[in-house]
């Protein structure tokens, strides 16, 4: 039987296949979204020492502000990073709370949120690259911990032992109900 | 030359693609280019996950549609307002065990405003569908 032509019939499948599919795998950035407060209950809840709190915002015209200042986007990982780890304990930067961490012992956990904000006209790029940069500084500080802790990057941890990291150095972040920053509002 | 296993090698590369690819689903009618980040995660449980796309509209519907950003959910054009059933009909074709795990991807363009994404998200939030993941692409540094 003659069956040079079965390459190329399969030649012409794999062509095909090559054509509709997608290879790459899904990368992303994930958040847990905060649940929908309900209607009648109070807000009260969000009594946050102000210390506690630092306040990113990002204007329509991309613009963003940390705190008080007006910085760009390449200084706000270092800024995130001075806030939560507050090295001098200033009284002006997050107050740290000493947790007994199950499988570790105790460690100091900064009581700091980072409060996302945005404007309806603010791009969606400008909003992916300064949540990249919290998602970074995080990052960093776990990585930084569990090197003096274990002698290990994060990733080389098992799961255990990265569940304590994440304790030890939570990712507070919180993209709370939508305001119009330096705009009118809706 | 003998060529006889050329076929059988090319079929194993055929079973290979077969095997590590899947189908694209839905026809794309918004153009989305993801933004980069450098931080990004990989997906785990691709089956649970939904998609919302958000983008302008692709050429060809442009002059019926306009160049302002729409959503896409399946195959056609939705508001803010058909999140929520899409959402309970996406709910609904996974099973019961894994319904906690669902994501849902927001595929944005970059250019896209913020304004459509936080009317997403709050649509999103009042289905309680709290797991979410903004698509990006590996990159930047």
């Amino acid at each position: 039987m003659n069956t040079s032509s079965t390459a190329d019939i399969a030649f012409l499948l794999l062509c095909y296949f090559l054509m509709t599919t997608t290879m790459g795998s899904q990368t992303g950035l994930s958040r847990r979204l905060p649940p929908m407060p309900d209607k009648d209950q109070k807000v009260e809840d969000q009594k946050i020492n102000r210390r506690n709190i630092i306040v990113v915002k990002i204007n329509s015209a991309d613009r963003i502000l940390a705190g008080s200042e007006a910085i760009v986007v390449t200084q706000l990982k270092d800024k995130i990073k001075e806030f939560l780890t507050n090295p001098t304990d200033n009284p002006n930067l997050p107050e740290k709370e000493e947790q007994e961490i199950e499988g570790y012992g105790k460690c100091l956990v900064s009581k700091g949120v980072i409060s996302l904000q945005n404007d309806r006209g603010t791009s969606y790029q400008a909003y992916i690259a300064v949540q990249n940069e919290l998602v970074k500084a995080v990052n960093e500080l776990r990585d930084e911990f569990s090197m003096k802790a274990y002698g290990k990057p994060f990733i080389k941890l098992d799961e255990d032992k990265q569940a304590i990291v994440k304790k030890a150095v939570p990712q507070n972040i919180s993209e709370a109900e939508p305001k119009d920053v330096g705009k009118r509002r809706r | 030359m003998t060529s006889s296993s050329l076929s059988d090698i090319v079929f194993m590369l055929l079973f290979f693609f077969m095997v590590t690819t899947q189908m694209r689903e839905t026809e794309n009618k918004v153009v989305v280019k993801i933004p980069e980040a450098s931080e990004v995660v990989k997906l785990e449980r691709k089956d649970l996950n939904s998609y919302i796309n958000i983008g302008s509209p692709i050429k060809s519907l442009q002059a019926q549609y306009g160049t302002e950003a729409r959503i896409q959910l399946n195959d056609s054009f939705k508001t803010t307002d058909d999140i929520r059933d899409f959402i309970a009909a996406e709910r609904e074709s996974k099973s019961e065990a894994d319904r906690q795990f669902m994501t849902v991807s927001i595929r944005a363009d970059q250019d896209v405003r913020m304004g459509i994404i936080t009317d997403v998200k709050q649509e999103l939030r009042r289905c309680s569908a709290l797991k979410i993941m903004y698509s990006a692409r590996k990159g930047g540094e």
